[in-house]
């Protein structure tokens, strides 16, 4: 059914997620086009976040239509019936899908190499050798060539996140999400990891990056969303979001950020 | 006021009376005195049976240490010890990941296993593997509630004294090694399994590769613990007469009387056999302690090695002024 040709990576349609009695996101309606930066920005709360993980199936939406690639996330229909995939389907479709966490999450017990070729190796089943040429090639990408026997422990928070992204890259993947990949990291750190974010977009990667770095997603996305309490209240591109935002509920953040 | 001090020279090194502590000769002159009663009650104190000879009975201890009898029933013990714990260790490894399934009838069979043989006396559960004969006389393979038998064997032949130890025993300490293994599993972040979920890994690979090893820094000091208590508890298997080391020294006393040297004889190979569990331990915490400390603690001989080197190492005056230490 889905073509290269389809121009559309992520679909969101009324997407809604309820925690309990609280209602997270309210029907949310977005596209991501393959190759395209888009950036989330918005308060805490605002639910970007839970609709980041809710593309990888990390969250289950409660109504609407979340696809990729075409394919719905989590589940499959046949006829006009939706029926959930396995842990096997799911695994297998969240392997076309890197994500970064805002807290890195790299395995402190195994080194930079171990991190990176793990999934590789045990889920691809790809040789240990490939995948360690593979891993060299974008520990040099992301500027830590030489790091791969280093434990994360012994590398700065900036080296972390720049492993955890060659960790995701390592899958192939044709979707980078990334959650607030700077939030934890010393101010002076920050630069590298964009940087890396920054050639990551130049070479034509599909990005959904929930971030409050404003000069990233001025500079870098091609899309810029701002969310509050739930619902997207305005999408455009960056430039104009940023310097004629229409809302009043997102100049008051952007007054509050800039 | 003339006498002011003038402001600090900060170049120069502080130098104060340090605090004194006149407690502390008082502790160390009790302890000392005490710790030579010890010695010579132990060592050199005499008494008179028929003979004059050391109160504890060395010579006997001596003469009993390596005889066959007590060798062979140290064997045991440690045989005991180490297939009972390799179960406990497999079976509670399996019921803590069926405890934290999402199946809940899985999670209850787990339950309900670690309820009961928690929940009842370890010296009940070898009695009951013991006479379980009694209650099924013959072990079958077939369909179930059909006459149909593929295999059929007599109990007896099956559960002799060393099976009804082991079985009581293990399955009894994979109820506990459960709940270990458990919380060394909840102890890991949760983000750890969230991202290897992302990297497209499944449930028994993520707790194989990613959560498993993690946990195994909670889960082995009580595991050591669990062994060490293991291997004092073989000593109940005596009481269906299997001959592991305390009952091979009461073997013994039961018909030459020398009942406190040989009582001592099984005291001294239980601490033997402890304190090479020690050492184990010790190494296989550092092995799983790798990528969770900024560099792993020295072994016992790295220890030894560096003390050897700084004691003949050439003067360093960099090295002095930074430590703050007087030129050599």
């Amino acid at each position: 059914m889905t073509t290269v040709a389809e121009p559309t990576l992520v679909r969101a349609e009324q997407v809604r997620k309820s925690f309990g009695m609280h209602e997270v996101l309210k029907g949310i309606d977005l596209e991501v086009r393959r190759g395209e930066v888009m950036c989330v920005i918005g308060p805490s709360g605002s639910g970007k976040t839970t609709l980041l993980r809710c593309i990888n199936h990390l969250e289950k939406i409660t109504s609407g239509r979340l696809t990729v690639d075409g394919e719905l996330v989590g589940y499959e229909q046949r006829g006009d019936k939706l029926y959930e995939l396995t842990e096997r389907e799911v695994a297998r479709m969240r392997s076309t899908i890197g994500m970064v966490f805002q807290h890195f999450n790299l395995f402190p017990h195994m080194t930079v190499l171990g991190n990176i070729i793990e999934a590789p190796c045990r889920v691809k089943g790809i040789s240990r050798t490939d995948a360690t040429d593979i891993a060299r090639r974008l520990l040099d990408q992301v500027g830590l060539g030489g790091r791969e026997s280093w434990y994360p422990r012994q590398l700065s928070g900036g080296q972390q996140q720049r492993v955890a992204i060659a960790r995701a890259l390592a899958m192939e993947p044709k979707l980078m999400l990334f959650d607030e990949p700077t939030s934890a990291l010393d101010p002076e750190l920050v630069g590298d990891v964009l940087d890396v974010m920054r050639d990551l977009a130049g070479s034509g990667m599909t990005m959904f990056v929930v971030t409050h770095e404003m000069g990233f997603a001025r500079e870098v996305g091609d899309k810029l969303v701002f969310m509050d309490d739930g619902v997207v209240v305005e999408t455009g591109t960056p430039k104009d979001v940023i310097a004629k935002p229409q809302h009043k509920r997102t100049k008051s953040f952007l007054s509050k950020v800039l | 006021m003339s006498d002011t001090p003038g402001p600090p020279d900060p170049a120069r090194q502080i130098k104060a009376v340090p605090v004194r502590h006149p407690w502390r000769w008082v502790t160390v002159a009790i302890i000392a005195v005490l710790v030579a009663m010890l010695v010579h009650t132990l060592a050199f104190s005499k008494v008179r049976r028929g003979k004059i000879e050391s109160r504890w009975q060395w010579g006997i201890v001596g003469h009993y240490f390596f005889s066959s009898p007590v060798l062979h029933g140290a064997e045991h013990t440690v045989l005991l010890t180490v297939v009972c714990m390799a179960m406990g260790i497999v079976g509670g490894t399996v019921l803590a990941v069926m405890r934290l399934s999402p199946n809940p009838i899985v999670s209850s069979t787990s339950w309900a296993y670690i309820w009961f043989f928690r929940g009842t006396p370890v010296l009940l559960q070898i009695f009951f593997w013991y006479f379980v004969a009694y209650l099924y006389p013959a072990i079958t393979l077939g369909i179930p509630f059909t006459h149909v038998t593929f295999v059929h064997i007599t109990t007896q032949s099956v559960i002799g004294k060393f099976t009804a130890a082991l079985l009581g025993l293990g399955l009894n300490e994979a109820a506990y090694m459960a709940e270990i293994v458990r919380a060394g599993i909840i102890s890991v972040d949760e983000g750890q399994t969230e991202a290897a979920s992302a990297l497209g890994m499944h449930r028994l690979l993520i707790m194989r590769r990613i959560v498993l090893p993690q946990a195994m820094r909670v889960i082995i000091p009580p595991t050591g613990n669990e062994t060490i208590s293991m291997l004092k508890t073989t000593s109940l298997a005596y009481s269906i007469a299997y001959v592991e080391l305390l009952y091979a020294v009461q073997l013994i006393y039961a018909n030459n009387y020398e009942t406190i040297p040989l009582l001592l004889t099984a005291a001294l190979w239980y601490l033997l056999m402890t304190s090479v569990l020690y050492v184990g331990q010790y190494y296989i915490e550092r092995y799983y302690a790798r990528g969770s400390a900024r560099s792993l603690p020295p072994t016992p001989r790295q220890r030894l090695l560096t003390t050897l080197t700084t004691l003949r190492r050439t003067p360093n005056p960099q090295i002095d002024d930074i430590l703050g230490r007087p030129h050599a």
